[in-house]
């Protein structure tokens, strides 16, 4: 399963899958080819030795993430085409293929480091070495949700304005 | 150069950065800019776990790739909402109409 073919074939899979995310002219499919990113993504983490974040992500970034696109896109509604793009693509494309050239350029090859040292479960490096990322990701649920539910509450108390203001311009 | 695994990967979080990156030059709809934004992050994460793996601390690559992986998704929820209500109440998901609004 190490094989540098499967990788090549997941990555090829996942430039692919990118790609027509951005040229599609429908949304949705836009967001079921996201889908499919993610879904390759992690088959790459799961391959690479992650296999926690990779299933996070094929539940997250493939499942959940997914399902609330599907259902924006249906309360948005059929009016979400993507209009030209204000920088030219032919300057935009050059720009980034020079970006990704150099750090190319950069970083290749990639050499592992040799004796390492054992890895350690990835509860035991959360829960005592990285207790502050645990923390934050805690915080961040938490502004998430009330971010969520500020919103939607804003619309509730604005909603009666919206009507005296036209009643008031008739 | 051989392309080992370890540099087929880091060619494919290259080439979904620079897709990406591409994607927020030329998109301009909100909702296929916060799709484009989950790319972005997907190549990040791909790269972190990479990173954790060439230096021996696989462990340590998974746990900031789990943290990136939450951020990434309240900032896809809260977009979401924002261009939903957006949409509701201006009629429109282009950035460059958004931008010229006042009031």
């Amino acid at each position: 399963m190490n094989q540098p073919i499967y990788y090549l074939l997941l990555v090829i899979g996942s430039f692919f899958c990118a790609y027509r995310m951005m040229t599609s002219k429908n949304i949705l499919s836009a967001a079921l080819y996201l889908a499919c990113v993610s879904a390759m993504t992690s088959a790459i983490l799961y391959m690479l030795g992650a296999t926690q974040v990779a299933v996070m992500e094929l539940s997250v970034g493939a499942g959940l993430v997914t399902v609330l696109m599907v259902y924006a896109i249906s309360v948005v509604g059929k009016d979400a085409s993507d209009p030209a793009p204000i920088i030219p693509r032919g300057f935009a494309a050059l720009l980034c293929l020079g970006t990704i050239g150099i750090l190319l350029w950069a970083c290749l090859p990639l050499i592992p480091v040799s004796g390492s040292r054992t890895a350690q479960p990835l509860i035991i490096t959360l829960w005592q070495g990285r207790v502050l990322d645990v923390w934050i990701q805690v915080v961040l649920l938490f502004a998430g949700v009330m971010g969520i539910l500020g919103l939607l509450a804003e619309q509730a108390i604005r909603k009666p304005d919206l009507n005296h203001t036209t009643q008031t311009g008739k | 150069m051989t392309l080992s695994p370890v540099n087929i990967i880091l060619i494919g979080v290259f080439g979904l950065l620079g897709i990406g990156l591409y994607g927020l030059l030329t998109i301009r709809n909100l909702i296929k800019i916060v799709m484009v934004l989950q790319l972005l992050v997907k190549a990040a994460i791909i790269g972190l776990v990479l990173a954790g793996k060439v230096s021996g601390q696989i462990d340590l690559g998974q746990s900031t790739a789990a943290t990136v992986l939450v951020a990434d998704t309240m900032v896809a929820v809260v977009g979401l909402a924002l261009a939903v209500q957006i949409r509701l109440r201006w009629g429109t998901l282009d950035i460059t109409a958004l931008s010229k609004l006042k009031g």
